[in-house]
């Protein structure tokens, strides 16, 4: 009984464990697929965007800066093409041009000079004591007096000071001259310094070994691994920007865009910390993960709610249904032993009856002469009297299985049950005394009346005091006879017949309403009684049931509906 | 008053035969038929019959066939029930349908033959109440 709770309840565990996995998965396997498509249809479009954006804003500045740089190559070039070289030797009129161009140029250049083939100054005009300066050991002099035109790193020189040199060679009374002028560097870096995208995005220019051209407004760590990758990159694009991400020393993952300068000298770089680049992108991701969280945690409170109180629910029905399966089997049982008791009750009847009749028939005889003087006479007459009883007793038998098998002539009256009560209980107390048993009532006023027969209540009754009274025979004990309006079951009265006898063991209790079942000595209990009792309460369409304690006592219930 | 004339009807011939001798030694004028339309078939030839003893539940023709056949054809033989148990509520039946009384086998003898003589005195009251009509109309139809 144990073993088989504990497997029903496994069942049911199993059961709801399933019930709540199968909720769970069906409804995120779509939740899970919508989220995940469209966080990456987003975020591919959102990449795209960004690169994009960042792309297009490189490719803007490295246009600016092209043309910054060309622009003043052009003004130098035009000078030194223009002008003949005794001019240009001259430091007045170096002076008088650098003035112009600085109002021009709104102080672009810091100063200008003319530089022969073998690296002396020639003419200066500027606020460095540069006159005669000899530059010919300088590598950008040997890179510029080789080139028609050239634009210098940013460099310290001989100033001390970051600047970049614009240079072009000119051919001049059969020598090479150089015409430079020194840019200066912040008005070339500011070109670079306010450049912002979003909040971390800076920009910056580098050359072929890594010095930074053009500082951003912010302190930034060089990165030689990196710039080395870009500069292969880069070639390789050509013309076009890379757009690259590099995880940095301190693992912050980095968006890079990466355009050319100087016909491929420098490097424009503008660079953006991934997180502030897609800082939208994480919100959006971080939304839709709460939201996946908040609705998870929603789904699977739900489905282990619901399946529970499912499961609940079909463990209240089965158990219904057993229990409706139980009492069906009981029915049928009770109703096939009826039928089984009415017939061997019928075929039993007639035989008796032949034997009554034949011993009738000799016991006619016996009157007759020749037998009356027979010395056995009174022998054989007392043999006859006995199979006359044991007959009328067979009769009984039958007479009580017909019964049960509720084929006796009943006529239905409308009876008030306390009345019909109270007569049973002055018949029985006689016999109830005899046994030192007390009789005692607790009856309801003002019960319904009930439709039912008379003698069939009796019956029952009778039966059910008989055997409290066996019952107690020994040690005398109290009948109790209650009658209420049953609270369970609606429109019922309940008849309660409760003893404080010895009380029904428990491997008794399931069989007492079975037909010839008794507990008593042979020849004092023919066992229906309660079969009697179990089958008038089915036909008043009422029922019958029994609690008992071994030691305490024993209590029959009889419901009996009410007819309205 | 001569004793009734009776006819046992049961298809149990055990139950038949000791019954007859007993009732025959008790100076009962009685015959017996083993099934309904033997029975109907005996009363054709003995229209002397006060009581007929029948079965209820036999083979054949059933002891309430028989008793509405018996009341249609012979309305003043009185009829009493014999029964088993199971066949009481037919027996009640039979007693609307004018059936003097049942009994429930097995029976004593002396209620047998009580009921029996109650029988047979009903019937013969009522037979002489027929003269009697009979005779006042005679009677009647004379004085006119």
């Amino acid at each position: 009984m144990k073993k088989d709770k504990g497997k029903q309840s496994q069942y049911y565990q199993t059961l709801t464990r399933k019930m709540i996995l199968t909720v769970i998965i069906v409804s995120f396997t779509p939740m899970v697929l919508v989220i995940a498509i469209l966080l990456q249809q987003f975020n591919a479009s959102y990449h795209e965007k960004t690169h994009a954006h960042l792309s297009e804003l490189v490719q803007k500045h490295k246009q600016n800066i092209d043309s910054f740089l060309q622009e003043k190559l052009s003004t130098i070039e035009f000078l030194a093409s223009t002008q003949r070289l005794s001019r240009l030797n001259d430091n007045d009129f170096l002076y008088e041009t650098l003035i112009k161009l600085r109002r021009d140029y709104d102080n672009v250049f810091v100063d200008l000079g003319l530089i022969d083939e073998k690296g002396i100054q020639r003419a200066y005009a500027g606020p460095y004591e540069l006159e005669a300066a000899d530059y010919s050991n300088a590598k950008w002099f040997k890179k510029a007096i080789s080139e028609p035109e050239f634009i210098s790193d940013v460099f310290l020189g001989l100033r001390g000071f970051p600047h970049f040199i614009v240079a072009t060679r000119v051919k001049k009374n059969g020598g090479f001259w150089l015409m430079r002028a020194t840019v200066n560097f912040n008005a070339f870096n500011s070109l670079v310094h306010n450049f912002q995208v979003g909040r971390t995005g800076f920009a910056f220019i580098l050359n072929r070994t890594g010095e930074f051209q053009a500082k951003p407004n912010q302190e930034i760590k060089p990165c030689s691994q990196c710039y080395s990758f870009f500069w292969e990159a880069v070639e390789k694009t050509r013309n076009n920007i890379l757009i690259t991400r590099w995880t940095d020393d301190s693992g912050r993952e980095n968006l890079y865009a990466v355009g050319s300068l100087k016909n491929g000298d420098w490097l424009l770089i503008v660079k953006q910390q991934a997180e502030d680049a897609f800082s939208d992108l994480n919100r959006m991701s971080n939304i839709a993960l709460l939201i996946f969280l908040v609705g998870g945690t929603a789904i699977i409170g739900m489905a282990a709610f619901t399946s529970k109180q499912m499961v609940r629910r079909i463990r209240k029905a089965d158990q219904e249904t057993e229990m409706m399966n139980k009492q069906i089997i009981e029915t049928g049982k009770m109703a096939s032993l009826g039928e089984l008791a009415a017939g061997i009750a019928h075929e039993i009847n007639n035989p008796v009856a032949i034997m009554v009749e034949e011993a009738g028939w000799m016991g006619d005889l016996f009157e007759d002469e020749p037998f009356a003087e027979s010395k056995n006479l009174s022998e054989f007459k007392r043999s006859l009297a006995q199979i006359n009883t044991q007959g009328q007793r067979c009769k009984e038998i039958t007479h009580k299985l017909l019964s049960f098998a509720r084929k006796t002539d009943t006529t239905l009256k409308d009876v008030q049950v306390n009345q019909l009560i109270q007569e049973i209980v002055g018949l029985s107390e006689q016999m109830a005394r005899y046994n030192k048993v007390t009789m005692a009532t607790e009856l309801q006023p003002d019960l319904p009346f009930i439709t039912i027969s008379p003698s069939e209540m009796q019956q029952m009754l009778l039966n059910l005091i008989n055997n409290a009274i066996d019952a107690m025979s020994k040690s005398g004990g109290t009948i109790k006879i209650i009658t209420k309006l049953s609270r369970l079951e609606k429109d019922h009265i309940v008849i309660i017949v409760e003893d404080d006898g010895p009380g029904i063991p428990e491997s008794n209790r399931e069989r007492i309403f079975e037909p010839f079942f008794t507990t008593k000595p042979v020849g004092r209990g023919t066992g229906l009684g309660l079969s009697i009792c179990y089958g008038i309460v089915q036909k008043m369409g009422g029922k019958i049931d029994v609690h008992s304690t071994v030691g305490e006592g024993t209590r029959f219930r009889i419901w009996i509906p009410v007819q309205k | 008053m001569a004793k009734p004339y009776i006819m046992l009807v049961d298809d149990e011939e055990s139950f038949v035969e000791p019954m007859q001798k007993r009732l025959d030694k008790r100076g009962y004028k009685i015959i017996a038929a083993y099934s309904g339309d033997e029975a109907l078939r005996q009363m054709d030839t003995h229209r002397n019959l006060d009581v007929v003893i029948l079965d209820v539940k036999m083979p054949g023709m059933d002891g309430i066939e028989s008793l509405k056949e018996i009341k249609k054809k012979f309305p003043l033989v009185e009829v009493i029930m014999l029964t088993g148990h199971a066949t009481v509520e037919s027996a009640i039946e039979g007693m609307k349908l004018g059936a003097f009384d049942y009994l429930m086998k097995p029976c004593e003898m002396d209620v047998l033959t009580a009921k029996v003589e109650e029988a047979a005195g009903k019937k013969h009251a009522h037979e002489e109440k027929i003269e009697k009509a009979r005779i006042e109309k005679v009677m009647s139809t004379r004085g006119v």
